[in-house]
């Protein structure tokens, strides 16, 4: 049997390591929230950047259409003189069938798109919020029950479930930007509540919720107080990328002639009334698209945006 | 080849180190620039050698094992040094030649046994790819040989079963067979017991020793535990901050520690200490801080002497198997205990015991399905939600992940005022004088009132969490496994400082874990608890200086390094 071998005891020099006090807290940096680091990840991001910008200018342009345009888009002030007119000093983007300002109308069209998005994003949040919070946070029979109502509408595709129910006599004969909000919140808030219940089940469980409970705070106190906060981040994340799609929604109905009324100017409406000239006349049909395109596209790349930004396992623990 | 042959003191030619890491550097990539992870480090594993590289979270230990098998992330590189294994440069080895190495040259047997095994492949599939990418013949037969060496018992059966029907230890062995198939001359172990129960990571350590003394393979073994490390490994190797600090024999380096850090390792490793934490009144405190004590004990005389008694404790979950059926299962059976004013009561078990069960149920957060818990003489099932709520002020917890139990929304000074705001206690501006004390009661700077729990360490959140429960000025805290996830000199830290707030304010704690080392430092009293039941009683010294029980006398011997004998001086 050979000796042990002998094993160097090494130290090293204590010069080159000093030993920090344990567990110091850093205070060299400003404390940063979870809704301050997202925004320095934003502030950086191109994306977000570009997008925000974008539904900045969408919005300022549905607040005050009159700041970017002098024309009168309404029908009456349409001559049909200039029916199909290109391009002329004033008018850059041409005329329609009916002599209306192309530029005009897309500018005033705007805001029926961007109000039809947002109040219906507006309600498919509180009443999905609602449901999917209750359903995921309860659990037992209160979730049993609101799943399957859950699962009924979302079996019910958007725009088919729109369509029917736009057909029904009362809906058909009063026709505004609010019974078309209603009719998408009736088929647009299962997504929200799947989502908002996936996130509360996840949060539901988590140790500072169950140490909030035992200080006394009550269970409903604990589901507003703690148990929403930290489930608001996919929640908006989707219902951004879902505002993009109600925008959709509309100009979809409109131009199958069941959504707004042809009386009130929306980028759906044109494109419906441009397609009768589309082979001599492209143009009125291209416009409206293109600013429906980018309205849509603008909130779909913030809510990517934000979703990287609120990420959680982005963050540092 | 050039080898270098070192001249041994006897004269003879050495045997050619296996491993030999020299002046290793690791730079990370990452958005804030370059980041040194590993600098000069250097190490030797002779062949047939145990070393371990002892460290606490964030030292370096694992990346430098890491990159002994090429595995570094992808934002790191080795950026000086070299990785010599049997005499060759790997440091900077192509991806090929790595891969002819890694399995049968280098094994490697990973942290986490739940989340190493792909969970949709069985457990043989799972060796057999390992001994087919080595060459190695890969019948059944074959896959159940390597199993059934790594002591898992009926291997033939057990190859053809998924991870999720195997437990941690099994998953454990599995890894090891996985890690050793190929008779790998060096097994690098990356914490390979730290998700264990003690007893389970004892019978794990024995077999993965006797395997590797009969294949004569030599260990790398990455461990934040000194006694294990002391225990286990013939050389230890200590890392802080990216450096080797020391190394040296592992009795030598436990005895007789020369670098600062290594010396503050050894006098706070749980498994090594021999007594129970000394609060400062009882190393003499001038008169004027006893007669503060005096009052209260005064008070407190008036009181019922058990704060906490638990009587035929018992609890049934009903386990759902299948429509409209259900089988009973009983989490905690049959359990009586009571609890001193001022003293520490700790229930030790190991996973599935029941401790937790328990706790949750002193908490009032679970309904017991028998049995009392009579807290300061009055029946907690009894009380209605407004003496509830009152309840709550005087019975805190203590949880034990520190990443989950802040609300990562709430900043601390919102975290901690939330117990005052609650029960509507004083005004914002008493309340933010309250959190000042609070802070400053838990060793923590006032300016981490504005931070948010993203921003501190897991041990300056644990000392947050036990601000929140001071808040309300209770009288018993819950611990639940409260110093579990913590490094070893910051777990050190948290537990004086919960003793120091014992003293001061006469706390009663409840302390749940599975760490016998623990108890050993902070309880007076002990409860061991096996399978939902109480098995042995009794104060702390009695239980560790004379167990009854042969399960309370597993856990003792499971304990790493128990057995290594310390001069008083340095325990």
């Amino acid at each position: 049997m050979p000796a042990p071998r002998h094993i160097e005891h090494f130290v090293a020099d204590f010069s080159e390591t000093p030993l920090q006090a344990t567990d110091k807290v850093k205070e060299d940096q400003a404390p940063l929230s979870l809704w301050a680091e997202a925004w320095r990840n934003l502030r950086k991001q191109p994306l977000f950047l570009i997008s925000a910008f974008l539904i900045l200018v969408v919005v300022a342009v549905s607040l005050f259409p009159g700041l970017f345009s002098g024309i009168d888009p309404t029908s009456e002030a349409c001559q049909l003189a200039n029916s199909d007119g290109g391009p002329t000093g004033g008018h850059p983007l041409g005329f329609t069938q009916q002599g209306c300002d192309v530029y005009a109308r897309v500018i005033y069209g705007t805001r029926s798109s961007v109000t039809v998005g947002l109040f219906t994003t507006i309600g498919v949040l509180v009443i999905g919020g609602i449901m999917g919070a209750l359903a995921g946070y309860y659990g037992g029979w209160v979730d049993a029950v609101l799943a399957r109502i859950n699962d009924i509408f979302f079996a019910l595709p958007l725009i088919l479930g729109a369509i029917v129910v736009m057909q029904l006599p009362m809906f058909r004969s009063n026709r505004t930007a609010w019974t078309l909000v209603l009719i998408l919140m009736a088929f647009g808030w299962p997504q929200i509540a799947r989502i908002t219940r996936g996130a509360v089940i996840e949060v539901r469980n988590a140790d500072f919720v169950t140490a909030a409970r035992s200080l006394g705070v009550s269970k409903f106190g604990a589901l507003m107080r703690h148990v929403m906060p930290n489930s608001l981040a996919p929640i908006i994340v989707v219902a951004t990328i879902s505002l993009g799609t109600f925008i959709v929604a509309e100009s979809t109905l409109s131009f199958l002639g069941i959504g707004l009324p042809p009386s009130v100017m929306s980028w759906g409406n044109d494109i419906q009334a441009a397609q009768a000239s589309l082979r001599s006349n492209p143009m009125p049909l291209l416009y409206p698209a293109i600013a429906l395109s980018i309205t849509v596209l603008s909130f779909i790349m913030l809510g990517d945006a934000l979703r990287d930004a609120l990420d959680p396992k982005a963050r540092k623990r | 080849m050039n080898t270098p042959v070192e001249i041994r003191e006897e004269g003879t030619a050495a045997v050619r180190p296996l491993l030999e890491i020299r002046d290793l550097a690791i730079t990370f990539k990452t958005g804030g620039g370059d980041v040194n992870a590993v600098r000069n480090a250097h190490l030797t594993v002779m062949p047939g050698e145990t070393v371990a590289i002892v460290g606490e979270s964030g030292s370096g230990k694992s990346t430098t094992a890491l990159a002994a098998i090429g595995l570094l992330p992808t934002n790191g590189r080795v950026s000086g040094g070299q990785i010599l294994f049997d005499g060759e440069d790997i440091s900077n080895a192509g991806e090929k030649r790595m891969i002819e190495l890694r399995g049968n040259s280098i094994g490697m047997v990973p942290q986490d046994p739940m989340s190493n095994l792909n969970p949709v492949w069985k457990i043989g599939q799972q060796v057999r790819e390992t001994l087919k990418a080595n060459g190695l013949p890969d019948g059944p037969d074959d896959v159940a040989k390597v199993l059934s060496q790594a002591g898992l018992p009926d291997a033939a059966r057990r190859a053809k079963q998924y991870p999720h029907e195997f437990s941690g230890g099994m998953r454990q062995r599995a890894l090891i067979a996985i890690g050793l198939s190929c008779q790998p001359r060096l097994l690098i172990a990356d914490e390979p017991t730290s998700a264990l129960d003690v007893t389970v990571q004892r019978q794990i350590l024995d077999h993965l020793d006797k395997m590797t003394t009969e294949l004569g393979t030599a260990v790398l073994l990455i461990t934040h535990d000194l006694g294990l490390a002391a225990e286990r490994a013939d050389k230890v190797v200590v890392m802080y901050r990216g450096q080797v600090v020391e190394s040296g024999p592992s009795l030598e380096l436990l005895r007789n520690p020369q670098h600062p850090y290594t010396q503050r390792l050894v006098s706070s490793a749980p498994s090594l200490a021999s007594r129970r934490i000394q609060v400062a009144k009882e190393q003499g405190v001038e008169s004027e801080d006893l007669l503060a004590p005096a009052e209260e004990g005064l008070v407190e005389a008036a009181k019922p002497d058990e704060v906490l008694k638990i009587e035929n404790l018992r609890k049934v979950f009903k386990l759902r198997s299948g429509l409209g059926r259900s089988t009973d299962f009983t989490a905690v059976d049959d359990v009586s205990f009571s609890v001193k004013r001022g003293t520490t009561t700790a229930i030790v078990g190991e996973s599935g015991s029941g401790k937790s069960t328990v706790a949750q149920m002193v908490l009032n957060l679970l309904q017991p399905t028998s049995g009392k818990i009579v807290f300061d003489g009055v029946d907690t099932s009894t009380l209605n939600a407004k003496e509830i709520f009152a309840f709550r002020r005087r019975v805190q917890p203590i949880f034990q992940d520190p990443y989950g139990s802040l609300d990562p929304m709430y900043n601390i000074f919102r975290t901690i005022e939330e117990p005052l705001r609650t029960h509507k206690i004083g005004t914002k501006a008493s309340r933010e004088k309250k959190v000042r004390e609070l802070l400053d009661q838990v060793a923590l700077p006032q300016s981490t009132m504005q931070r948010y729990p993203n921003e501190l360490s897991g041990g300056q959140r644990q000392r947050v969490a036990i601000a929140r429960a001071l808040a309300l000025d209770p009288e018993v805290i819950i611990c639940d496994e409260a110093v579990s996830a913590l490094d070893v000199l910051v777990q050190a830290q948290v537990l004086n400082l919960l003793a120091d707030l014992q003293s001061r304010l006469g706390l009663t704690y409840l302390f749940i874990t599975h760490d016998l080392a623990v108890v050993r430092q902070i309880a007076d009293h002990v409860c061991v608890m096996e399978k939902g039941k109480l098995v042995e009683t009794g104060s702390t010294d009695d239980v560790f200086d004379a167990p009854q029980m042969e399960y309370t006398k597993a856990l003792l011997n499971a304990i790493p390094g128990a057995k290594l004998m310390l001069p008083p001086d340095v325990a």
